[in-house]
């Protein structure tokens, strides 16, 4: 700091001597740095306060009770409440245990082949692939193909698909963080492969993979393209009472209410938005909790 | 019976050995059904390919290639129908190149931050808003754009529309900052530590450690997660279908109206469009584009990483 020797430029390499300068350099980058972390943190902030402030008077018991409406004091999320539900529902049924299934086989039976290298690399792209596909996969392989229409099924068989690359990955981490050791012990007892995985492997990759469950659940409730591309309905002033009943979800309600001119239905989508991200924020708190308490397990 | 007393009885009976013969088909079986499920992902991949190109050999039937990829006016859902992608392309590029403008420097500067100079306690709190930021579903973000960030724009801006690129593409951009943050993060994290010890030895600042040790030695991974932001960037749908407009126009103006591949396939998907008819097999002729595109990208991305990674052990 104390020398103030001047600049040697012209020798390569260029090196700066005066160890001020550098240190400005430094602490200019770290501002840089803090400026664009700032940009993340004002966004959600904005965001919150502007939906919150929007929202104010909208959310109230009407809103949960009703269809939706051409006006927008009578409007309300029931049918997207309950669509979201049921086609939630669905899909975690088809894939949790689908995406289980996958990742058991790829750590545990797997052998180290070109099939399975295959596998893997299939999964890896599908994680890549825009969901707007999906939808366009959706629409004609369950809506028209399997002819499910365009119904609460072929939604959550799209949506399955969508998010089954998460819990496959999420699955296998899961299962990779148990110890080889318990395995051993069991199959030194005389336990088969299927008995050591169902009664050791299972119990303690259980908090992991729930973890990655919830965490694509939170991922397909908010996912809107490809439930439009199948061709969800944006207007629906019914429930759903069968799988194959025409449906609607939240984030199509809001996508729905924010394409409209008027400014009210705008407030309604703020509205709506509140209550997804209410929705999503518990899902991901649960998922914190559980990730806390595996932590702590090993 | 009379084999029970004698010496061997200790060893399986009989029919212990038929109970283990059915275990092994219990296993055979549940070895076979799990190796079901797994295939289920290229099946999947069959199913992507199947029904994209079915439909889109269909509309190729019918519209003339050349004319798909050269001419500069897209109008399928109008009486003069006209099939030149050129618009749909130019505003989805439009778009993504703003979102990257925000992005890459946003993301890399928090990546470069959070593994270089952050203490761990900044990094406690910067982790999980970059995680919030990032499950923020894509209609939020719509809604986002469309009323906040546009009425700003126009506050500034002369001449611009309540629909705009500029406006989708900003958001997109912060949509994207922490998935360029976390990939590029990892890629920094790879570099060995005697690296940037090395450096600091030979007494250099922290600033010239991350600029000229750290980040050439995890640019591989840099560019990749720039590559793979690009590839969300182009699938990205909810944002511009709200905020960027349905006027599939020839132009890379940021204040007009446009509309991208993606939104033009929610567009016509909004409709009751009949199967089987022309304006079904656009959005498959679109959505192949889209699928071939992204998945170019997301293939270079992984090749990128493997060829050009510094292998330092």
């Amino acid at each position: 700091m104390a020398e103030e020797t001047a600049t040697a430029g012209g020798a390569p390499p260029v090196f700066n001597a005066s160890m001020q300068w550098r240190r400005i350099k430094s602490h200019f980058f770290v501002a840089l740095g803090l400026l664009s972390v700032l940009l993340g943190i004002v966004t959600l902030l904005v965001l919150l306060v502007d939906v919150i402030v929007q929202s104010a008077g909208w959310l109230d018991w009407q809103f949960f009770t009703s269809f939706d409406s051409r006006f927008p004091e009578r409007a309300g999320v029931k049918a997207a409440l309950f669509g979201t539900l049921y086609m939630m529902a669905f899909t975690m049924l088809i894939a949790v245990p689908l995406g289980v299934m996958t990742a058991i086989y790829l750590e545990e039976y797997a052998g180290d082949n070109w099939f399975t290298q295959f596998i893997q690399v299939n999964i890896a792209n599908l994680a890549g692939v825009p969901s707007i596909v999906y939808g366009l996969l959706g629409l004609q392989v369950f809506v028209r193909w399997m002819e499910m229409g365009r119904s609460v099924l072929a939604g959550s068989c799209t949506m399955a698909l969508l998010i089954l690359p998460i819990i496959i990955v999420a699955s296998r981490e899961a299962i990779r963080a148990v110890p080889p050791s318990m395995r051993e012990a069991s199959f030194a007892l005389g336990a088969s492969k299927w008995q050591t995985v169902r009664n050791h492997v299972l119990p303690y990759a259980l908090p992991g993979m729930l973890t990655g469950a919830i965490l694509a659940a939170a991922r397909a409730i908010g996912e809107t393209a490809p439930l439009i591309t199948i061709g969800a309905l944006t207007y629906v002033p019914f429930l759903p009472e069968h799988p194959l009943d025409r449906f609607t979800v939240l984030p199509i309600q809001i996508f729905n209410w924010v394409s409209r001119a008027q400014s009210e239905f705008h407030d309604l989508a703020a509205a709506g938005i509140i209550i997804l991200l209410v929705v999503l924020i518990a899902l991901n708190s649960v998922a914190i909790y559980l990730r806390q308490r595996l932590r702590t397990r090993y | 019976m009379a084999e029970d007393v004698s010496p061997f009885s200790r060893y399986p009976s009989r029919n212990d050995m038929t109970r283990r013969a059915s275990r092994n088909v219990k296993e055979e079986a549940i070895h076979y059904a799990l190796l079901a499920t797994a295939t289920l992902s290229i099946v999947t991949t069959v199913g992507i390919l199947v029904s994209l190109m079915g439909e889109t050999l269909f509309f190729f039937s019918e519209v003339s290639i050349v004319e798909f990829l050269t001419q500069t006016e897209w109008t399928p859902l109008f009486a003069i129908k006209k099939f030149g992608i050129w618009p749909l392309v130019t505003a989805t590029a439009l778009v993504a190149f703003i979102a990257l403008a925000v992005a890459i420097p946003a993301g890399l500067l928090i990546a470069i931050y959070l593994s270089e100079f952050a203490s761990p306690r900044a990094r406690d709190v910067i982790k999980p808003v970059l995680e919030v930021l990032a499950g923020v579903p894509t209609v939020v973000y719509g809604y986002f754009a469309l009323t906040l960030v546009t009425p700003i724009l126009q506050e500034f801006i002369p001449g611009m529309r309540i629909f705009n690129g500029l406006s989708a593409g900003l958001v997109m951009g912060i949509m994207i900052v922490p998935m360029v943050a976390s990939l590029s993060e990892d890629a920094i994290g790879a570099v060995p530590q005697a690296l940037r010890e090395g450096a600091y030895g030979l007494g250099a600042t922290r600033f010239e450690v991350a600029l000229q040790v750290v980040l050439p030695a995890a640019l591989s991974g840099i560019v990749a997660s720039a590559v793979l932001a690009l590839s969300r960037a182009v699938g990205e749908t909810m944002i511009v279908s709200i905020a960027a407009g349905q006027n599939p126009t020839f132009t890379l103006d940021p204040r007009v109206p446009i509309e991208t591949m993606t939104a033009y396939i929610v567009q016509v998907s909004l409709g009751d469009t009949p199967f089987a008819s022309l304006e079904y097999r656009t959005i498959f002729a679109v959505g192949a584009m889209l699928f071939f595109l992204t998945f170019a990208m997301n293939i270079f991305a992984h090749w990128f990483v493997r060829r050009f990674r510094e292998e330092y052990d």
